[in-house]
């Protein structure tokens, strides 16, 4: 009966499939992830520089790539009304991620679009039309992030954020963290949002 | 045996339940599946609590807050499974290589260190929550990325622990007997604790940090584990069903193609939106559309053996929860996972309560079961190899019921979060533009808050099917006076 079953009825035939096709998709793998690190790391081609916080940023239809994609434009808006180097910039966004992970965030929200359900996604929270106008935005995400539970806007679902302990200095870090996040070229998600200064563009 | 004779001996036979038939590994996986299942009640009761608070925000509000209740739901989850998985393997090392295992001693060990490290680590979660912004919390409290939130230290530690269990494996097989199901296993899980690895550094750069962050999710759960199970199940259906090793290992080879195949580069359907390049739009929807393919050659197979052998088996609930594992796999992974797959509808389903739905699904579906399978096998061994079938001396009813009650309760709560999920991807996402008022006008509507009950009705099902398992685990086969009638093997 061995003999005759055709050679891919066979479990040498197909040990060899196993091991070739694995061997294959992950050389294929480790090549695609050299180049996309090389893309997103920041101050690469979709991610930027961490400086860019100094800038204004928005997010727009683009017609020639028929998606939603992020500007960065050439107008300084300094983070709370100051420029920051290459070293400062960094450190200010390191301790937003720092504080985003010690505070378990993504345990209730997304960012950029992964982690939980409970509360908005955090990809364009710098954008969002919530936080009234840009002038008003910087101090009213520093007031609510340091008292959430006061200054929360449910929209009638009284989901509100818990009491972090989140310190100002820790919620300066964060904002920095969602304003250069934003950024972040994410192949148009999420699709038809209207940034916060839309009208003035 | 007729049924009265059954009946007229109920009361004479006890059987108890002991160790003294089970060989070195067995013994040990004992341990381990018991630990594994009071996490898995613990991930119920968590998962309760979060869903809870869907419906009441103000229920433990500011005292153990969602992200903590779901903290606690989601890694309890990963930590069980891999406890079961262990287990499995211990349970099955001594038959499949014919010889003892060669390092017992370091293997108890190596449990009751993982063992006080996650009692520690749940403790903190719960006592300590949260951090502040410093290096010293990540090392120290948790790490904030799902399911791997255990703190470095831990981290650290269940490496260490992998390794001896590793050495474990691959040692006794070297000294006994190299199968096919031992090669495929031996390497399986090389590449499984290698992926861990990849998920135990910190960076700032949120792109960097969740491309890596998937290579241990997806890699696991769509590579690895796949093709771990599919070990354990090669091993069952030889042990249940006595189907004949050349065809199973024939399959398992089939299997490790196609899902390492479709599933490495099946990868890319979560670089779609996290700052990666375009590429991945193509080359993620059209691997990760190819995966289940194999899912579907599992069921066949599974149930093509099941047939060829009649159905015949001295475990009832264990094959039962092997079929369950089949389709389970099949519609969770492979059905609930395609329908979101593609990146045309996953630009407005990505993240939203449709995520959680496969999420649920797919993780009960094609990795809850096959552990639970595990758990009876190892219950009717203690209880002295003891018959195991519908027609107990108590009818079996309590196995019965909660196979019923947790299988129905997780295809309920599938069902509503599924509806919940179209609601939201279009009122939030492709109306509203997903702004805050978006998120919250999709919260808020009717749609959304009935799905949000019944999710709560079948997760109260769904517990109460646990603990039925939980009491018919232990309790199971204790008055049964047949033993077991062996299959050819
Ligand atoms: C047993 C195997 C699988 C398990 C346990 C599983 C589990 C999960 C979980 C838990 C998530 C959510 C991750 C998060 O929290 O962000 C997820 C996401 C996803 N899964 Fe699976 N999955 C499996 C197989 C599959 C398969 C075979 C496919 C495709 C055919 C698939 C497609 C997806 C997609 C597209 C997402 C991303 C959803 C989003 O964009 O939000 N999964 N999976
Ligand atoms: C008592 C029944 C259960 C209830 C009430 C429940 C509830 C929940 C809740 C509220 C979440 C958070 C979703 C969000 O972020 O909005 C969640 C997440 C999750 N649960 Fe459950 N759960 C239950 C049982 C299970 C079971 C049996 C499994 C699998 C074996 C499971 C696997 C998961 C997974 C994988 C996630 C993360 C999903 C994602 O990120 O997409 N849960 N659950
Ligand atoms: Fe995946």
């Amino acid at each position: 009966m061995n003999e005759n079953r055709p050679v891919w009825a066979s479990e040498s035939f197909w040990k060899k499939v196993a091991v070739w096709v694995t061997a294959g998709s992950f050389v294929i793998l480790i090549f695609l992830t050299f180049d996309s690190i090389s893309q997103i790391t920041a101050g690469g081609s979709r991610v930027a520089a961490y400086t860019v916080i100094n800038k204004k940023v928005t997010y727009r239809f683009d017609k020639t790539k028929n998606r939603y994609q992020p500007v960065i434009l050439d107008q300084d808006e300094p983070l709370f009304g100051q420029m920051l180097d290459e070293k400062q910039a960094y450190e200010l966004v390191n301790l937003g991620k720092l504080t985003i992970q010690a505070k378990n965030c993504m345990n209730c929200h997304t960012l950029l679009g992964n982690g939980a359900y409970y509360a908005p996604d955090l990809t364009k929270a710098w954008l969002d039309q919530g936080w009234g106008t840009a002038a008003s935005r910087e101090m009213l995400m520093l007031q609510f992030l340091q008292n959430p539970g006061k200054y929360a806007r449910t929209y009638g679902t009284n989901r509100k954020m818990p009491q972090l302990g989140i310190t100002e200095k820790e919620a300066k870090g964060i904002i920095a963290y969602l304003k250069w996040m934003s950024t972040i070229d994410t192949n148009g998600f999420p699709n038809n949002f209207t940034a916060i200064d839309a009208e003035e563009d | 045996m007729s049924s009265q004779a059954i009946n007229s001996s109920v009361s004479k036979v006890i059987r108890p339940l002991s160790m003294d038939k089970l060989n070195g590994g067995q013994k040990l996986a004992v341990h381990y599946f018991t630990v594994a299942m009071i996490l898995f009640m613990a991930q119920l009761l968590f998962g309760l609590l979060a869903g809870m608070q869907y419906l009441m925000p103000d229920f433990l509000y500011n005292t153990l807050d969602f992200n903590v209740n779901r903290m606690v739901h989601i890694n309890a989850m990963i930590v069980w499974m891999l406890y079961g998985f262990i287990g499995s393997i211990y349970w099955f090392l001594e038959d499949e290589s014919g010889v003892e295992i060669v390092g017992l001693k370091w293997g108890k060990i190596a449990f009751w260190v993982l063992t006080v490290a996650v009692t520690i680590v749940v403790l903190v979660y719960l006592l300590v929550q949260t951090g502040s912004g410093t290096k010293s919390s990540i090392w120290l409290i948790n790490e904030g990325r799902e399911y791997i939130e255990a703190p470095r230290w831990a981290d650290i530690g269940i490496v260490a622990v992998v390794l001896v269990f590793f050495y474990n494996v691959a040692a006794t097989f070297s000294k006994g007997k190299w199968s096919g199901i031992a090669g495929v296993l031996t390497l399986d899980l090389v590449a499984l604790a290698g992926l861990y690895i990849a998920g135990m550094f910190y960076t700032t750069n949120i792109s960097v940090d969740q491309y890596w962050w998937w290579w241990v999710i997806h890699l696991w759960v769509e590579a690895t584990w796949e093709v771990l199970v599919g070990c354990i199940m090669a091993w069952s259906l030889m042990t249940l069903l006595g189907v004949r090793r050349k065809i199973v290992q024939t399959w398992l080879y089939i299997e490790v193609a196609l899902m390492f195949g479709s599933g490495i580069l099946g990868l890319g359907h979560h670089y779609f939106w996290i700052g990666t390049p375009e590429y991945w739009l193509t080359i993620g929807g059209f691997f990760s559309a190819l995966e289940p393919i194999p899912l579907v050659a599992m069921v066949v197979h599974s149930i093509y053996d099941s047939g060829v052998h009649h159905f015949k088996t001295r475990n009832h609930p264990a094959f039962a929860w092997i079929i369950a594992h089949a389709f389970g796999n099949f519609f969770g992974a492979g059905v609930w996972g395609f329908m979101h797959t593609l990146p045309q509808i996953n630009l407005y389903t990505h993240g939203t309560q449709w995520t959680a739905s496969h999420g649920h699904l797919a993780f009960f579906g094609a990795y809850a079961t096959i552990n639970i399978a595990f758990f009876y096998l190892a219950v009717q061994k203690m209880r002295g190899d003891c018959w195991m079938g519908g027609n107990m001396p108590d009818n079996g009813w309590k196995w019965k019921a909660a196979m019923v009650l947790l299988n129905l309760g997780v295809v309920g709560m599938t069902v509503a979060l599924l509806i919940a999920g179209y609601e939201q991807s279009f009122i939030e996402r492709a109306v509203e533009g997903s702004t805050w008022g978006g998120y919250f006008a999709a919260q808020s509507h009717p749609w959304f808050i009935q799905a949000m009950v019944w999710r709560m009705v079948f997760g109260v099902m769904t517990f109460i099917g646990g603990i039925l398992l939980f009491w018919d685990l232990l309790t199971i086969g204790k008055y049964e006076p047949r033993p077991a009638v062996g299959v050819s093997q």
